[in-house]
């Protein structure tokens, strides 16, 4: 498939770099014809992926750095998250709903993720990091809610 | 963010505007707890028609809010959310245990 674009992004585990990174990707996102329903489906995927990354990778150190990579083709934009912080232990037990190992998370983050991209890949080596891949297409209409666009 | 909280009689309003995710997590967190403990507070309006953005961290503050109010018999119920934050409201379930009313007033008349 023919590239489009590409990018890196690398910034502090800090909340506040939550929002620069979605506000950037989903401006990125949009230099190919995504609704804005998709674009906002984008920005929680990545809201939730970079919250991981920080909570739950970086357990809140604020000195670490994201990674984000994002490659746009025609139809398709890639996105991958990565962190170099204490990785999943169970991959599997992680992408299930409820499951959070705090009593004030709902263990939605993934949940999203899979919901708003049409797929999702989670990679993690225990100590090392994790590395978060996936895809949303133009025109995928993933859910269909109300009449927007 | 900005945030809006008004009291009447049990009932804690609170007024939530612009994207709230986990830059104001906690601050969201303090706030409501603070309104909580120094208030004699029974149900919760959460009125979100200035939201433009949520997401789980958020998602995860309001569910401790409701489990608080709960357990003192009371509610918790949105008001006016915007589609795409309705859509997350409703893919995570909170809207299976918080009601959704049309506005405040419609709210008010229906929690008490």
């Amino acid at each position: 498939m023919h590239l489009i674009n590409q990018m890196k992004l690398e910034f502090l585990s800090i909340p506040a770099n939550v929002a620069f990174a979605r506000v950037t990707v989903a401006a990125f996102a949009s230099q190919i014809d995504y609704t804005l329903s998709d674009l906002e489906e984008i920005k929680v995927a990545v809201s939730e992926a970079v919250g991981n990354s920080i909570i739950h990778g970086y357990e809140n150190a604020p000195d670490r750095f994201v990674r984000i990579y994002a490659t746009l083709t025609a139809d398709t934009l890639e996105i991958r998250v990565e962190d170099d912080g204490r990785g999943i232990e169970d991959i599997g037990k992680a992408l299930q709903p409820a499951f959070s190992t705090d009593a004030e998370r709902l263990g939605l983050g993934f949940v999203f993720m899979h919901s708003f991209m049409d797929s999702l890949k989670v990679d993690s080596t225990p100590g090392r990091g994790t590395i978060v891949t996936m895809s949303k297409r133009v025109g995928s209409g993933v859910m269909q809610v109300g009449t927007e666009q | 963010m900005r945030l809006e909280l008004e009291q009447l009689q049990n009932t804690l309003i609170v007024r939530l505007n612009g994207d709230l995710d986990l830059g104001i997590a906690d601050h969201l967190r303090s706030t409501l707890d603070e309104a909580l403990d120094n208030q004699p507070v029974r149900n919760i309006i959460l009125n979100l028609a200035g939201v433009s953005f949520i997401d789980s961290s958020v998602l995860g503050v309001l569910l401790g809010r409701y489990k608080r109010v709960m357990k003192t018999g009371g509610k918790v119920c949105i008001v006016e959310p915007q589609p795409q934050v309705r859509k997350i409201l409703e893919l995570s379930g909170l809207l299976r245990i918080m009601d959704e009313f049309p506005g405040e007033a419609v709210a008010l008349e229906n929690i008490g």
